[in-house]
């Protein structure tokens, strides 16, 4: 029999299933009013630490959530749990990183009348940044112990962020890490980067973060209305 | 280490792809790779290797095209092709009129470009 060889151009996004998902999820997201923030960064820059001390200062004010992605274990949403917040805790096991599908099926979990929804991704600077989940804000957090030098080299997670969150502050005059540096690195690659210098430990820069949320909030519901009212 | 998951979304489409073409066989895969797409060839291709037995594409070349990070600046129109992933010198200004307001044009996706079939 004969065989007949042809080419097919197809020209489809290998990630478009995932965008696809993500746009769905950020689509109820905005109906709903709900800020969700996704955290990325390595293991053990302090995640979950700094979503404790955030979520403390913000929960008198509003309603908060947080989805927790881990490889395995409860143990961050039982951290989270402890200072009186709902956690969600998908575990990956294996997978690096936090796809938009994992996300959408505990959606229907979440209640409609959150006002922020963290998302702290699996710890990893490099695989998480190629997934977009529906967040509206993007932080990606560096911990002064990991050193001055990560901007330029996981720059995908540096580019595709909103806000750079430097993470134990209160280590730094105990360490060679060169603050101006890792700002001017970040700055380069992305210069719409916002950047805080924090510490769980001390307090340092958490206020400034809060309010941050609290302004960006604001600003999403406003533009949301008016988009809705078309005026 | 995300390249498996990405590998298993490519086989979906290449799957659906064959089957609306009617094709018995894939011998080829052509993907496109942007250098900030987050994806390393050497795992994307061991994947591919794995994930292809007993599928359509059990006996199919995988050829990935690389494809460099280009930022275009939004003042004077100016192209900026990054040498390779970020160099070290790389900034975010444009080196014709000076401005920082930069888009990236190309190097973020990952597609399926075009399949090699039999039918």
């Amino acid at each position: 029999m004969e065989q007949k060889k042809k080419e097919l151009l197809v020209l489809e996004d290998i990630l478009g299933s995932n965008k696809r998902i993500a746009g769905e999820i950020k689509k109820k997201l905005e109906e709903h009013g709900i800020l969700a923030v996704n955290l990325l960064s390595s293991p053990g820059s302090g995640k979950t630490s700094l979503l404790e001390k955030i979520g403390s200062k913000l929960k008198d004010n509003y309603q908060l959530g947080v989805i927790e992605g881990d490889i395995e274990t409860e143990r961050d949403a039982e951290r989270i749990r402890k200072i009186g917040l709902p956690a969600w805790q998908i575990t990956t096991h294996g997978a690096c990183h936090l796809e938009a599908k994992m996300l959408a099926k505990i959606f229907d979990q979440i209640p409609a009348d959150l006002d922020f929804l963290f998302i702290e991704n699996v710890g990893n600077l490099v695989c998480p940044a190629s997934f977009d989940l529906g967040e509206g804000l993007r932080f990606v957090l560096l911990s002064v112990p990991e050193g001055d030098d990560k901007p330029k080299k996981y720059p995908e997670a540096f580019i595709t962020s909103q806000v750079l969150a430097l993470t134990k502050c209160d280590l730094l005059p105990y360490l060679p890490f060169d603050t101006d540096r890792v700002i001017k690195e970040a700055l380069e690659i992305n210069p719409a980067l916002k950047v805080f210098k924090t510490s769980a430990v001390s307090g340092e820069g958490l206020d400034e973060l809060c309010a941050f949320l609290e302004a960006e909030l604001k600003l999403r519901r406003h533009q949301n209305a008016r988009a809705i009212t078309g005026s | 280490m995300h390249e498996l998951s990405l590998v298993a979304d490519l086989f979906t489409i290449i799957e659906e792809q064959a089957r609306q073409a009617g094709a018995k066989k894939v011998t080829k895969v052509s993907v496109s790779v942007g250098e900030l797409s987050g994806v390393v060839p050497d795992l994307f291709r061991s994947a591919f290797q794995s994930y292809k037995k007993g599928t359509i594409a059990d006996k199919s070349r995988l050829q990935l095209k690389m494809v460099k990070i280009k930022f275009k600046c939004r003042s004077c129109g100016r192209e900026i092709t990054a040498r390779n992933i970020m160099d070290e010198s790389f900034s975010y200004v444009c080196p014709a009129c000076g401005s920082r307001d930069m888009e990236l044009v190309a190097g973020r996706d990952l597609y399926l470009e075009k399949l090699e079939i039999e039918t």
